[in-house]
């Protein structure tokens, strides 16, 4: 594979890393399968949007995304989600709904045209990388993943919070009884985890766009990325979305008619050995 | 819940009054096409088909334990099968409709394998992921699936052409399949997967092979899920991805959950409520999608046990 | 007692077991209004042209102050959600339970399909000026499926392909969604462009709806072609467009694309990256024909948006109902010589810029336009005539009859001539 094509497969990977690890805190931790992630990814990019149109700059758009998302899953996590605590089933479904009605939401306020979010100055246009011509904005992106990983991996690892969150994901009741309060611990891993997904869908929306659908699309592979990479690990939605960043790439340049096959026959293969995912543990 | 399970008669555990409200609730549904319009009767026949997916996904949810998130491929397995059958292979209808069956049987046996092993969330998770694939393989698989425009057949054999008529053997169809699920779920074999719901751990150390009856369970549910599948063939004479998207086995789920899980014939109730909302919303506002929406969120908080489920809880505080 | 006199007395009693409506069974008075069924994606993938359809239909409404053939009209909308499955279901309702005389509309063309499907049986009248499936007007037509101001997806790149070669490009590559409307759509383009001695020298198929464009770019940019050719709608169409730019492939080679590629609908949201892609097709909303230019400016005045293919089909298909009742003085009961009076009906004064009028196959014959976008003087970029192909039939220079002896258009026959 030409380096180009490794850097196309790395870049996205590096964009469904930042939806990914949002999605696999939550279900880590609170066990929730969050299916209105998608929602709150594309939610996220049309505010994203809409704020760096109006004011000019790409950051305050990534502020605002990930500030109006974190709200929203607020309300979704302490008006909606408390009410079926407990209940895996439900908070599924209810997820569900409100992925409906986020995206008819969306319909409403910005119509069903395709957007994207405009690209500073300073990221737009190519540079070489290695004698290869690349998009700049691209490479960002990829520094973002990189980013973003470095910096959960600090917060995981390196601080009281992250302990905590880990002891979580392994036992809650464990970590309450030693006289946490878990809750806030979990309310935080909600707004953080959405907020994440408010700042992929602004990352993604430059340069995949926005448009109704965008959501299941980004859900689909996220959904892919934590199932190969295991319940709550960060290592695993790391190596899980560079397989199914590479897959997607490879796929689509090797096998062009099982492009979707590519990522899914995998995923199917690994399930069949290892139900929880590649660093998943059973609890 | 306590009728007492005899062996001796097919309709063992069914008391009196329950066969005569049976009876009466057939009666009622086989007058309908004399009153309903056309268009009307086919709103009731697609609620007797959903009615018989839902079902089959609440074998699994209300007896096993698990609930999945991946009939609606399954059901959409046995449509693509049928059409593929009827219009590209040149099959009669029946062995369409016979071998519809029998692939669907055949993937969820696929899915059973994979997914018994797990529970909860993970098996929310993986029977979701395995529908995804179906999902995928229908759209991709160009060739023979038709790819995103689906495909056209002139399924429906020629004596069930009129809206009735095709009504009347769908009705005979749920009757037949709701019986035999009625009758599997209080089998032995239903009285263990129960168990096997209601406390794994005890029923592995009673010497139960557990995730054979699971694997089990959830073949036997595929096999009424391909039923369903095969009907909405005839139905609508066409079959695309729609039919196996992750939209569908939700639509399953939600209509079993608004029926009331574990009461197998709620799901009946819970298709009319879903297929007639739908319908009414739809034809007064653009924003159905949010309707819809707010009121999964709504069943989801308060009325978690459905609506059979919800009759039962006032009709025995009354009795009390 | 006959089963509908019985069905009058009780239907009272058992309405409440309905759905909301109550069933009207009783046959329409001729002098009541016509009714039209219009069936449009408000939501789902495509939500923003469905608005439109909705927008171009009752646009004409307005103009003609509801009244078509002499009689009033009553439009029944339903949301075909850009599902199949519900287009399905609401055309029964339209046509079962609304009474509909007839239908209009549907966008993707697996809801086109799947509704002509149900009208070959009930013989509705139904109009699709957005569906292009080749096949309805050629190998499978339905007669009572009418493409009024529709076009068939091949027609207008077969003159694309030869318009092509006069530019003098040799090698050309095509990039296309991979269902039946980009085979057909990347089919025709091939089939010129190669027979005339052209070469097609890679095609690439993508799923729809394919998140990221960059690994068949890559492949696009090593390929050393003259020209590519790319067949994509919506969203699709905005990355393609967006992700080709910053690649530095725009710089490099031309980008030619398939008409929806270019449609207000996709560049209505973009920058100077759509600027220049050629496209070809029968309608440009940049046109200086005086009844295009018009119908472009009053629909801007009124929606606030240049008009898409969307709008502009939906109202030119109405006009041509319209022109059809008109003769035959508003009798859409008759529904054999409404279907036939429609097909024989020649469209004059329309947005389409000139008398239009269907071939023996009942496909319109066109003037088709080479287009390319060009940025208008309030920095709107919108699509603008170069050349013109007159009177371009859906068989383009070939016999009808030996052309629909070689197979419809797929992903393994291109028409593709060997050298």
């Amino acid at each position: 594979m030409s380096l180009f094509q490794l850097l196309n497969g790395l870049t996205f990977a590096a964009l469904l890393f930042v939806v990914a690890s949002g999605f696999t805190l939550i279900f880590g931790l609170l066990r929730i399968v969050n299916l209105a992630h998608g929602a709150l990814y594309l939610f996220g990019g049309y505010i994203g949007y809409s704020v760096a149109v109006k004011t000019g700059s790409f950051v305050l758009g990534g502020i605002g995304a990930m500030a109006a998302i974190a709200a929203i899953g607020f309300v979704l996590d302490q008006g909606l989600l408390r009410f079926v605590r407990g209940n895996e089933l439900r908070q599924v479904l209810l997820t569900l709904g409100v992925a409906f009605f986020l995206n008819d939401l969306a319909l409403v306020i910005w119509g069903g045209d395709s957007f994207t979010v405009p690209i500073p100055e300073m990221l737009r246009g190519g540079t070489r990388v290695f004698g290869t011509f690349y998009p700049i904005y691209r490479l960002f992106v990829l520094g973002m993943g990189i980013f973003v990983f470095i910096g959960l991996w600090v917060l995981l690892n390196h601080t009281r919070l992250g302990a905590l969150i880990r002891a979580g994901v392994d036992d809650a009741e464990m970590v309450e009884a030693s006289g946490v309060n878990i809750r806030r611990v979990f309310l935080f891993t909600f707004l953080f985890g959405s907020a994440l997904a408010g700042l992929g869908g602004l990352m993604g929306g430059a340069f995949l766009s926005l448009y109704p659908s965008a959501d299941a699309e980004i859900l689909t592979f996220s959904l892919a990325v934590v199932i190969i990479g295991g319940r709550g690990s960060l290592v695993g939605v790391g190596i899980g979305s560079l397989l199914v960043g590479l897959l997607n790439t490879l796929g689509q340049v090797m096998f062009p008619e099982l492009a979707y096959f590519v990522i899914f026959g995998p995923m199917a293969v690994l399930l069949a050995f290892r139900p929880l995912g590649l660093f998943g543990r059973a609890t | 819940m306590t009728q007492p399970v005899s062996k001796t008669s097919v309709l063992a555990g069914m008391t009196g009054r329950a066969l005569v409200i049976a009876g009466l609730v057939v009666i009622v549904a086989a007058c309908l096409p004399m009153v309903l319009s056309s268009y009307q009767v086919g709103l009731v026949t697609e609620v007797l088909i959903f009615g018989v997916l839902a079902m089959s996904i609440d074998i699994l949810a209300g007896f096993a334990g698990r609930t999945s998130l991946g009939h609606g491929a399954i059901f959409g397995v046995s449509t693509y099968v049928v059409v593929y059958a009827t219009g590209q292979a040149g099959l009669s209808p029946w062995a369409g409709f016979a071998l519809g069956v029998l692939a669907a049987t055949a993937v969820a046996s696929v899915f059973a394998l994979l997914a018994v092993r797990t529970s909860g969330v993970y098996f929310l998770l993986l029977t979701l992921a395995l529908g995804m694939i179906v999902w995928g393989v229908c759209l991709r698989w160009t060739q023979v699936t038709g790819g995103e425009n689906g495909m056209r057949a002139d399924v429906r054999p020629a004596a069930l052409m009129s809206h009735s008529a095709f009504y009347w053997a769908v009705l005979a169809g749920a009757i037949v399949v709701s019986f035999a699920m009625w009758r599997f779920v209080r089998s032995p074999f239903g009285l263990t997967l129960r168990g096997i719901r209601d406390s794994e751990s005890r029923m592995r150390s009673l010497g139960y092979n557990v995730p054979l009856h699971l694997f089990i369970g959830f073949t036997v549910s595929g096999i009424f899920a391909g039923i369903a599948g095969g009907l909405y063939a005839m139905f609508n004479n066409f079959v695309s991805p729609s039919t196996v998207a992750l939209a569908q086995s939700v639509e399953g789920v939600l209509m079993m959950i608004a029926g009331g899980v574990g009461t197998l014939f709620g799901a009946f109730v819970g298709a009319a409520a879903i297929i007639v909302l739908e319908n009414i919303v739809s034809s007064y506002t653009e924003r159905w999608l949010m309707v819809l929406g707010i009121t999964f969120v709504l069943i989801m908080i308060f009325a978690p046990e459905g609506i059979i489920g919800k009759l039962r809880a006032i009709t025995s505080r009354k009795v009390r | 007692m006959d089963r509908r006199q019985f069905l009058k007395n009780t239907t009272a009693a058992v309405a409440a077991v309905g759905v909301g409506v109550a069933p009207w069974r009783s046959a329409q008075a001729q002098a009541g209004p016509i009714k039209i069924g219009l069936l449009a994606p408000l939501t789902g993938v495509v939500a923003s042209g469905g608005k439109e359809m909705v927008e171009g239909v009752q646009f004409y409404l307005d103009q003609v102050k509801n009244e078509m053939g002499g009689r009033k009209v009553e439009l029944v909308i339903e949301d075909d959600a850009s599902n199949p499955d519900t287009a399905l279901q609401k055309a029964r309702r339209l046509v079962e339970q609304g009474n509909c005389h007839m239908l209009i509309g549907n966008l993707l063309a697996n809801t086109g399909l799947a509704v002509a499907n149900y009208v070959k049986g009930t013989g509705t009248p139904y109009f699709i000026p957005i569906i292009a499936a080749d096949d309805l007007t050629q190998r499978a037509r339905i007669k009572n499926v009418i493409r009024v101001a529709g076009y068939s997806a091949s027609a207008f790149t077969h003159p694309f392909g030869d318009w092509a070669l006069k530019q003098g490009y040799k090698k050309i590559a095509t990039i296309s969604q991979d269902y039946t409307f980009g085979h057909e759509q990347c089919g025709g383009l091939a089939q010129v462009f190669t027979e005339g001695g052209g070469q097609i020298v890679q095609q690439f198929w993508h799923p729809l709806n394919t998140a990221d464009f960059s690994p068949y770019l890559g492949q696009l940019a090593d390929l050393k072609v003259d020209a590519i050719f790319a067949m994509e709608t919506g969203a699709d169409s905005t990355r393609l467009i967006q992700q080709y730019a910053s690649f530095g492939l725009k710089e490099k080679t031309p980008l030619l694309m398939a008409m929806n590629g270019t449609d207000q609908s996709v560049i209505r949201t973009m920058g100077p990256e759509c600027e220049g892609i050629i496209a070809a097709a029968h309608f440009a909303e940049g046109s200086d024909v005086p009844t295009t230019a018009k119908f472009e400016k009053d629909y801007e005045a009124k929606y606030g948006k240049i008009p898409s293919l969307y709008g502009f089909s939906m109202y030119s298909g109405m006009m041509w109902i319209d022109a059809a009742l008109k003769k035959m003085g508003g009798k859409v009961e008759d529904r054999e010589a409404f279907i036939d009076t429609v097909l024989k009906t020649e469209l004059d004064n329309s947005p389409l810029g000139k008398t239009v009028k269907f071939d023996d196959y009942g496909n319109p014959i066109y003037d088709v336009y080479i287009r390319k976008v060009v940025k208008r003087a309030d920095g709107k970029y919108w699509n603008v005539p170069i050349e013109t192909y007159p009177n371009v039939s859906q068989f383009w220079k070939y016999d009808p009859a030996t052309y629909l002896k070689q197979p419809p258009y797929s992903r393994t026959f291109q028409g593709i001539k060997k050298t």
